[in-house]
Order: C-alpha cells, then structure tokens, then sequence
C-alpha cells in the first residue's frame, strides 16, 4: 500500500460552485465542494447519473468554468487563470481519461498518444518516442498503427490512458473510465489503474460503479451537487483490487 | 398526398427554425440568378436607342469617308511632317456623282469637308474631327440639338457624349488648332457611333501627330464636332487637309451592306484603282459600334453570370453540407418515429428546393429592376431601351438555373444523410474525419495552429476543394479586374486620364460591380465554410482543448483550415482570370504588374484568414466540457 503524505494537496477546492440558469430555473451542479487531493492519492467520486460528478471534474481540469469558490492544482488558483494559462495547465499538469474513450478516429493509436506531446510543441521524433513508450507500458506497443476502430473497448481506454501520462502530469482525471466496457476490459483498465497508483500517480476517478470506486484510497459520495459522504478504504487500488472489485474469480 | 403535405410542413418549420441559414442560402441563389436576369435582359436592347436616333436625326444608311490616306494606325495620321495627299476638287465630283447615283440611292447629303484638328479646353488636348455644315438643316443626317443651337460662324456644336467626356456645355470657350470658338450647342448623330466609338465609322483624324507614346494626346479616340464649311475649310492645311464625309439614303435601308460590297467590288465606285474613296460604313454597322457599351456589358455578364453561378453552387454545396451536419439529430428523430430514408432525403432536398424558388423569384424581380440602369446607351444617343421584357424563356431558365444549383448541392449530402445509421445521428455524432496519414506525419512538424489547420481540411477534402474553387473564381474575377484596368491604363497611355472614355467607364463600373458581387458570394462561401468546419470538428476541436491546445490555437486552426486551400485557389485564380478576360475581350491584353497580382493573392488571403477567424472564434466560446459532455449522453 502506498504512503499518503495527507499535508502535500496536490488538488484543492473550496466551497466550488457551478450554477446554471437563473431564478426560478436555477440548477446547481456543484454546490460548494470542498476537496484535497493528496500527492499519489487515488480518490473516487461516486454518485448517481446527473448528480455533478463529470461536471466537477470538468471544473477541475479547468475545461469549465466555477460560478463560485475556488481551485487550486499545484499551488495555483484555476479560477483567476486565463483561459490561455488553463491550456498550458491541461497540457503540463493535468491527463483526461473519458468514459467515451474520445480518441481521434482519423489517428491511430501511437497517432493519439502523441498529441498532446505535439500540443505542447515537443518535438515530433520525442513525442513519438514517449507514445511509443507508453503503449509499450499499457500493452499495446503491438497495437501502436491501429485506428481506433479496429481495437476493442478496454484497448481503446488503455491507449486513452496512455495518452492521459504523456505528459507526466500532476493528476489524471478520469470520468467513468469503465463506464463503457465489459467485465473482463474493467479489470484490464483497473489493473492500468492500479500500475499507475503504484508508480505514485495522483488519480481522481469519478464513477457510479461501486467495484471501481472501491478500489480507490478514498471514497466521496456526491448526490444533487455537493458530497454527503467520505470513506477510506483500506485496499486501495495496490495490489488486490481485482478481487477487491469483484472482478476477479 | 398526405406525404407531400407532411414534406411540405417539415420542410417549412425548419426553414422557420434556422432562419439566417435560409437566408443565407437565398442570398447566394439570388446573386446567380440576377446576373443571369441581367444578362438575358441586355440581348435585344443593342439596337432600340440607336434607331431612336436615327428616326430624330434622318440617319444616313450609308456614311462614306474619302480623301484620306491612312498610316498602319487605323484612324490616325502619324506622320508629323506630311499629311495624306488632298482631293482633288474633280475627284470629289466625280466621285460624289458615282455614289449618289448608284441604284437605291435615293437622297443625299454631302460631301462635307472635314478638318482634323486638336481641340484645346479646361487644360485637356483632344483630336477631333470638325466636319464642316451648312447652316440650314440637311436633308440627311441633320444631328439633334439636345442643348443650344447649330452651328454659326465662330461656333461649334459637339457631340453629346464627347462634350461630356470634355466637361464642356453651351456657351464655354475651346480652340481648334489654336482658333478660339465658343460652344453654340451639343447634339447627337446615327452617322457615328457615339465617343470614342470611331474605329468603324468616318471618325478619322489625319491631322500631324507625333507617336502616340511620346504624345500628350490620345491618337485612339477622336472626338467630333461641327462647324461651319467656312470654318472647317480653314483649318484645313497641307500637313492636315480636308477629308470628305457624303451621307446616302436608301431605297431599302436593309441593302446597305450589299451596297457596300458593291461599291469596293472590282469595277465598283470605290475600287481601289478608281478612287479616293477610304471607308464606307451601313448604318448596320454604326448601330452595332453604338451599341458597344451594351455589348461590351453583355461580354462581362456572360462570363460574369458563368463565375456567380458557379460560385453559388459552392456556396450552396457548403452551406448544405453545414445545415446537413446541424440536422444529424433531427435525422435520427424522423428516422427513429418511422420515417423512411426516401421521406428523410425528400424533407431535406425540398427545403432547398422550396429556398431556390424564392431565389429565383428575387432574381427575376431584382433582375428586372436593375437592368433599366445597364441598359442605359449612354450619352451618345437618345431615347432609352425601356424596362427588359421578362419572357418566358428567362423564367425557365432561372428557375431552372436556381432549382440545379440547389439540387447539385444538396441532393447527395441529403441522401448521405437519410442512409446514415439512426443510432449515431440520435447521438448527433459528427461524421469521422478522412485520415489522410501523409498530411497528419507533415503536420506533427509544424505549429499547433497549422497542425490543427492541416488535420482538419484534410479531415474534409471535398469541402477544401470547393472551398479552394470558391476562392479561384473570385480571384479570376478579380484578376479579371485587374488586367482590363492595365490594358486600359497601357492602350490610353499617359493621355489616359486626361479624357473620360464611357465605355471604359462603363466596363469599370460592370467589372466592379460584378466582383463585389463575386466578392460577396465568397465572403458568404468563406464564413458558411469556416463555420461548417467549426461545426464538423467541435468534438476535435474540444478534445484538443481539453489535451492542452488553447482557444486561440484551435481558432487559428480553424482559420488556417479555410487558408490553406485557398493558396491554390488564389494562385489558380490568376491564369484563369487572365484567360477569362482574354476569353470576353478579344483585342489587346496587357497584364498586372506583378505586384498588383502579389497585392491582390496576399489581401484575398488575408480576407479569407479575416473572415474564418469570425466563426472560429464563436466556435470556441462553447465550453470544451460541454462539448464533450454532449457526446458522452
């Protein structure tokens, strides 16, 4: 199990808020999130479809932005940030991994991967090297020239992982990962979760799936917009987290 | 029937529902059936005015010129020293008593001396031929007054449209090789065509001229002017002596040019072994050299509806594609209740069926409105062509013109769309992009903003291409432009300025009006693009955004997507253009300079990098998240 350092937030929010609508139409998303992320914890969020969970997420890789409170990702307040310094923060501090995958269809595998290495001006001979290397580490270095449509979906999530670490980043933000996959393609993607964690990668994955959520450090419950509960778990997502989810026979 | 009604009601609420795409889509049909109105409109009014003329003035049918001994240079005089040699006062009569008693001749006028002088007013030096009349009316070719009186001794009348060229009117102080007259009137004449039209009619000079490049007076247009005999023969000198203009009527005017023909056959009157006789003009042919304002406006609108039109089929492609693309998910839905893909395909073709109709409709009305001021003869003669008769053969052409142009466009996106599978356009997913693996191994090498803007037009050739051929016919168009205003600039000389030509005018004006109307239709086409790009690859666009590209990277992306293609079609646009002008006018060509063509390539581009950074910058204040959020639902 890995050793949490509860005082170094890699990841922090004060009373959050993202409203839309007005008056009587008023829908508050996120309503007054308070979060800590600490450096190579693994945190779940969990909660019913609609209850605010991708939104906050969004909110905190500095694709949104808050109607209220604050953020701040390594020292820095992503709300005060313009939209050009919350690019460059996406590109250096922060992987997205999507429940849709959300990989090019026109790029292969190695193709999407590299892409935000080019994003961030690397040069084209590293950044296909690092894509390269990351494959390798998901398993698919033999999958490396294949579109998108021609991997299966547990296939697809890992080379969406792969692309999340390209850049090294301070945190991976992933949304409902599993969501769409079978069984067998979770743990495919749990265990590239676990190897992460291990390594000391800061994950924060929001879920409504019990089984993932029980392989993170912490365990939030979000319901209409705020969190109601947080439970520590002592497994984690090191070492058995397949028969910890239930997923493994 | 019950499904035509129902065609007919989806058809109409989504025209309601996405107004400014309709209105879009009717602005571009409407440009192309206008020119197209216009251009039909002008065939048959060429001869009206000119007719019009000759009934007030008792036209000549014939207009012959002698007593002129021309140089290489039609019309002109070039030797300084020495002049044609005179008439001899018994050639003349015998030559004048052969012509007047020719078969069918059945009144004359004539011969009048004519003297070839440099006329001197307001700063401004002008050839002009100064034909030398009685002072009571003649029974052939009496020019109308439009203001003032006839001539008298001291006073000269000039003809309409040269007067205006010169800015001068009844009572104003000119000179004729040095001698001082005062403008007694202005007049019009059917026994030439109007200034500087006199390259087919007795508008000949032969007064001394140095050459014409190292002259301050254009040689090529010549104006004309009456005086007295007494006055003309006096100016008449051994470098620069009289010619002769006779004026015949005709039995039947219609023989006119079998007369001509006569007269320079082998044994005719005007053989040339015979005689002094240099130019015989039918009054057929002065009406078609009055007419060249109106015909010069047909050859720029021929050509000028051919550019519109296809320009209007590229827009149309574009926006149908972009309105196909907004309407994924309203596919799904008729798709998804029951709807065959034969309804789907019928509901989206109608609705650009329906906006073309009206197209047309405003093309014809707008057509017919504008035509009265392109057929205007100008000055030179009087009388109007009146309103363009709308015949039926205009309707069905246009109509047929604007329903193709929607068809061509819309018919193959809308069967794309109705095959499409209902599934993925409930989830109103954007068609994956073409992978074109050579282009995005290019672009990794290059700049964000060029690596966006490369992955997405190759994502979507078919739209770079049309995109590319928008952008090639505008700049022929401009070319176009371009190079009539060099061979004008390079035919006048540096005595180009110094006198108006209307029918350069008018060409200018026709030119201009017709590339702003180009013009137009491409800023339509480059923003109609630009957005269907922006709409095409929202979810690329957001997820770049989302790995780390900022707003102005993917807007720049979206800019250099519309840029790109728009180098070739630039640069294709040049020959295209010269050949396009070459193709209309088919005299003397002088091209750009190459820095106006360099000027004109780097401010299209700049226009159309200008005008896609509008929409692309719309397109990126939709929050990424938002985006991405819609496509995981």
């Amino acid at each position: 199990m890995n050793t949490i350092d509860a005082g170094a937030y890699v990841l922090r929010t004060r009373g959050l808020r993202k409203e839309y609508g007005r008056e009587a139409g008023l829908v508050r998303a996120v309503d007054g999130v308070d979060l800590e992320v600490a450096q190579g914890e693994t945190v779940a969020i969990m909660g019913p479809s609609g209850c605010g969970k991708s939104t906050l997420l969004y909110l905190l890789g500095g694709l949104d932005r808050a109607s209220g409170g604050e953020i701040w990702l390594d020292g820095q307040d992503l709300t005060q940030m313009s939209e050009r310094a919350l690019a460059r923060l996406r590109r250096d501090a922060i992987g997205f991994v999507f429940q849709a995958f959300q990989l090019m269809d026109e790029l292969t595998a190695v193709e999407n991967v590299e892409l935000p290495a080019l994003l961030a001006s690397r040069s084209p001979r590293a950044a296909r090297k690092r894509a390269l290397d990351l494959l390798e580490q998901v398993g698919l270095a033999d999958r490396a020239k294949f579109l998108p449509t021609q991997l299966s979906g547990g296939q697809r999530q890992r080379v969406a992982v792969a692309r999340a670490l390209v850049a090294d980043p301070l945190v991976v933000l992933a949304d409902e990962p599993t969501g769409n996959l079978d069984s067998a393609a979770t743990v495919e993607v749990l265990r590239l979760f676990d190897q992460l964690h291990t390594a000391g990668q800061t994950l924060v994955i929001v879920t409504h799936d019990p089984r993932v959520a029980a392989t993170a450090d912490r365990m939030i419950s979000m319901r209409d917009g705020a969190f109601t509960d947080q439970t520590m778990l002592q497994g984690g997502t090191s070492g058995r987290l397949g028969s910890l989810a239930g997923l493994e026979g | 029937m019950g499904k035509i009604v129902l065609v007919a009601r989806l058809a109409a609420r989504d025209i309601r529902r996405h107004q400014a795409q309709a209105v879009l889509l009717l602005l571009a049909i409407t440009a192309a059936t206008t020119t197209l109105v216009l251009g039909l409109a002008l065939s048959g009014v060429t001869n009206h005015p000119y007719q019009q003329t000759r009934a007030a003035t008792n036209g000549p049918d014939l207009v012959v010129g002698y007593g002129v001994n021309l140089g290489p240079t039609f019309g002109v005089n070039l030797n300084p020293t020495q002049g044609p040699p005179p008439v001899s006062a018994a050639q003349l009569r015998a030559d004048t008593s052969a012509l007047t008693h020719l078969s069918g001749v059945t009144a004359y006028s004539g011969p009048y001396p004519v003297a070839s002088v440099v006329l001197q007013t307001h700063g401004l030096t002008v050839p002009v031929q100064a034909e030398g009349r009685e002072q009571t009316p003649a029974a052939v070719d009496q020019p109308k007054l439009t203001s003032g009186s006839w001539v008298r001794p001291g006073g000269v009348v000039i003809e309409r449209t040269f007067a205006e060229a010169l800015s001068v009117g009844v009572g104003d102080q000119v000179t004729l090789d040095g001698r001082p007259f005062t403008v007694a009137g202005i007049a019009v004449t059917a026994a030439a065509a109007p200034y500087p039209n006199c390259s087919l009619t007795n508008c000949m000079f032969t007064g001394p001229q140095t050459a014409p490049s190292s002259s301050n007076v254009s040689t090529l247009n010549v104006g004309l002017a009456w005086v007295t005999e007494a006055d003309a023969r006096a100016m008449a000198s051994p470098q620069a002596p009289l010619s002769y203009v006779l004026n015949l009527k005709l039995k039947n005017p219609a023989t006119a040019p079998a007369l001509v023909n006569q007269i320079f056959a082998p044994g005719g009157v005007g053989a040339p072994t015979s005689a002094g006789i240099d130019s015989v003009n039918s009054w057929q042919a002065i009406s078609s050299a009055a007419g060249e304002l109106v015909q010069d406006e047909q050859s720029v609108l021929k050509a000028g509806s051919l550019l519109a039109v296809l320009l209007a089929v590229a827009s149309v492609a574009v926006l149908a594609g972009g309105r196909m693309a907004e309407r994924t998910r309203r596919v799904g839905l008729l798709k998804a209740v029951g709807s065959t893909p034969g309804l789907v395909a019928a509901v989206l073709v109608a609705e650009n069926l329906a906006l073309a109709l009206v197209a047309a409709t405003a093309g014809l009305v707008i057509g017919w409105a504008a035509a009265p001021l392109i057929t205007n003869p100008g000055a030179g003669l009087i009388g109007t062509a009146g309103p363009p008769s709308i015949t039926l053969a205009t309707i069905g052409l246009t109509v047929a013109l604007a329903l193709a142009v929607a068809l061509a466009s819309t018919l193959v996106p809308a069967i794309k769309a109705a095959r499409s599978s209902t599934v993925s356009a409930l989830a109103d997913t954007p068609r994956p992009p073409r992978r074109r693996a050579a282009l995005i191994a290019l672009s990794a090498r290059l700049p964000v903003p060029l690596l966006l803007g490369i992955r997405m037009a190759a994502g979507r050739l078919r739209r770079a291409v049309l995109g590319a051929a928008s952008i090639a016919v505008t700049s022929a168009g401009i070319v176009a432009l371009l190079t009539f205003r060099a061979t004008v600039d390079h035919d006048l000389g540096p005595a180009a300025g110094q006198v108006g030509d209307p029918v350069v005018t008018r060409d200018t004006q026709m030119l201009l009006v017709l590339t702003i109307v180009l013009v137009a239709l491409a800023v339509l086409n480059a923003v109609c693009t630009a957005w269907a790009t922006v709409l095409d690859f929202r979810r690329s666009a957001a997820l770049a955004r989302a790995l780390g590209a900022s707003p102005r990277q993917v807007s720049a992306g979206v800019a250099w997507a519309q840029v790109l293609p728009a180098v070739p079609g630039t640069l294709l646009g040049i020959p295209l253009g010269i050949g396009l002008f070459k193709a209309a006018d088919h005299g003397m060509m002088t091209i750009p300079p190459v820095w106006w063509l360099a000027a004109a390539v780097l401010l299209t581009l700049a226009a159309v990098a200008a005008l896609a950074s509008i929409p692309a910058l719309l397109g990126t204040r939709r929050p990424a998240a938002e985006v991405l959020q819609a496509e995981t639902a």
